[in-house]
């Protein structure tokens, strides 16, 4: 699908599925293997790819051509992501929509955190904002549309759902996902080597700590000596 | 020895370090910013005598006014915005250099957006491989932000500004192209044909909700035929987003990396900056090309600013013709009866 005269956006599919995503995720990695030169860079979602490229160097038809030999050649499966726990403070000023959450799905609030830190979710796609992680996985039990209107600012670091999906926010920005809790971990850090902590094809574990375990751990982080666990296979 | 500064002493309403954005991180989510005009950007660098990509100072409806201190600095302002030199008007289009003390500024034209360089260039630290400001993220710039009234910018280098200032034709400075060129998709099969007829038939109005991220219009209605969700994806530069309202909104610099509504259509690169010089108020109308008309207005754009740079002559090709004293009266005459032109 052509995005201008400077990007084409590769659809694979219409759906948040995960099959769809190792495939993004793979013939990503294959794109930049190649290493074509013109292209500038790739934006990899959950069901499609958006190379931006600079058509003074790289022709249009030729990235088609050699996009089509790309699809032609079976994909290597994607390098198997890492595993990261991440510590959440759930409900209170951290969650401030919690209550109101359980109520909509009509469970307790306890049930609500039990759910949302019961599956391992795979992140399908780091966008909107620096570092901000699409997670897939979400039990069907907690879709809720998202609020009916927006707000204009929602805090950093935020663990919050919304439709089928969930996410971890990394910056202050307007939201109208649900906020179930926050963490202490930094998802976008300019301090650190690896300013972004995740990566598409990460796997995302919720474990549920105290608000005093919060605040330790957030001031720890604000140093810069805080990481969350990770298993890299 | 120290560095010169430029102290803003009024930054006007929003001016912010730019250079060509900031690419290769909007995987992670980063907007890639940078200048909304850049080859306006690339001309004050020129200008300045810089390499074109080197980081500028964005201006937006007016340019404020700014103080040279600890050295002199040469400064050329992109764009065509009246300058003044401590209360004395000066040529625009051209390149001046103020001794310290001296303050520049820079009014309003017709334009939206200009750019500010210096010789040698602003010392900025690059934030994940640019200068370029994103306020909403907090990157890049100074801190992040907009420069602020008493804020200085330190340049890179001590050394002197040498030799003429170079200046250029204002009347071949490349001028808005009378329809903005669009490339249908990535989701032109979310619309109705009639929705489609409305945006390449219709006229559209700017509306004052413009700003760097993007501009809404306001014009006939463009329905959808299936809907205004999509799975989010990658957002080109230019691209035309129509959200439930069916009202478009074009997106610009500081969009975000990802989004949810459907794209209608993509405004062409070399269109892209000339759009973005449009006021609130200002009508604009669309036309569907394709990927060679496209590379054919590239081409003939890039034509255009190469014929732009031979008339970027330095004034000394006109001292060498005739004498120095040439040199200082035409550069000051020229300016007050219009033919501050020294080209060619």
């Amino acid at each position: 699908l052509l995005a201008g005269d400077t990007a084409v956006t590769v659809e694979l599919g219409d759906d948040v599925d995960e099959a769809l995503n190792r495939r993004v995720v793979a013939l990503d990695d294959a794109i930049a293997a190649a290493q074509w030169p013109g292209v500038v860079e790739t934006v990899p979602t959950y069901r499609s790819i958006q190379i931006h490229y600079d058509p003074d160097v790289l022709d249009p038809a030729t990235l088609f051509r050699r996009l089509e030999e790309l699809f032609d050649r079976p994909l290597s499966e994607e390098t198997p992501g890492r595993i990261w726990t991440v510590p959440v403070c759930y409900g209170g000023d951290n969650g401030i929509d919690l209550e109101a959450v359980a109520t909509r799905v009509g469970l307790a609030a306890e049930d609500v955190i039990r759910l949302h830190s019961a599956p391992i979710y795979r992140i399908f796609a780091i966008g909107f904002a620096p570092g901000f992680a699409y997670l897939g996985g979400l039990d069907p039990r907690l879709h809720l549309p998202r609020l009916d209107s927006p707000r204009l600012k929602t805090p950093a670091r935020t663990i919050s759902i919304g439709g089928r999906q969930a996410a971890i926010t990394s910056i202050e920005a307007p939201s109208g996902w649900h906020l179930l809790g926050r963490t202490p971990v930094h998802p976008f850090d300019l301090r650190r080597s690896e300013p972004f902590l995740f990566r598409a094809g990460d796997r995302v574990r919720f474990r549920r700590i105290e608000a005093a375990d919060f605040a330790r751990l957030s001031a720890l982080a604000a140093e810069g000596g805080y990481m969350p666990e990770c298993l890299d296979p | 020895v120290t560095a010169p500064s430029l102290v803003a002493v009024d930054p006007g309403p929003l001016s912010t370090l730019q250079d060509l954005g900031r690419r290769g991180y909007q995987r992670f989510g980063v907007s890639t910013a940078g200048a909304m005009v850049p080859w306006l950007m690339q001309l004050a660098n020129r200008l300045a005598g810089n390499p074109p990509s080197m980081a500028a100072v964005e201006l937006t409806l007016s340019g404020g006014l700014w103080r040279v201190e600890g050295g002199p600095i040469r400064l050329a302002v992109g764009g065509a915005f009246p300058l003044a030199i401590d209360g004395h008007p000066v040529a625009s289009w051209q390149a001046h250099v103020l001794e310290p003390g001296q303050r520049i500024e820079i009014g309003s034209g017709g334009a939206l957006y200009g750019y500010l360089a210096a010789t040698g260039g602003f010392a900025v630290e690059p934030t994940l491989g640019s200068a370029s400001t994103h306020v909403r993220s907090r990157l890049g710039g100074i801190d992040g932000g907009a420069i602020r009234s008493g804020q200085a910018l330190r340049l890179r280098t001590d050394e002197h500004p040498t030799g003429p200032n170079l200046s250029l034709d204002p009347s071949r400075v490349p001028q808005p192209p009378p329809v903005f060129r669009v490339v249908l998709g990535p989701q032109d099969d979310y619309f109705t044909r009639a929705g489609l007829d409305a945006l390449l038939d219709g006229e559209y109005t700017v509306t004052p909700d413009v700003d760097r991220m993007g501009y809404r219009l306001v014009g006939p209605p463009i329905g959808h035929s299936r809907g205004h969700n999509i799975i989010s994806d990658g957002i080109a530069p230019g691209s035309i987003q129509v959200p439930g309202s069916g009202q478009p909104i074009v997106l610009m610099a500081d969009r975000q990396t990802t989004g949810g509504y459907p794209k209608i259509a993509t405004v062409i690169s070399v269109d892209l900056g000339f759009l973005a010089q449009r006021r609130p108020g200002d009508r604009v109308r669309f036309s569907a090309v394709d990927l060679s008309q496209a590379a054919d207005a590239r081409g003939e754009f890039r034509r255009a600013l190469e014929r732009l740079d031979v008339s970027l002559a330095p004034a000394r090709s006109i001292a060498d013709l005739s004498s120095s004293a040439l040199l200082g009266v035409n550069l000051i005459d020229g300016v007050v009866d219009g033919r501050h032109t020294l080209v060619e």
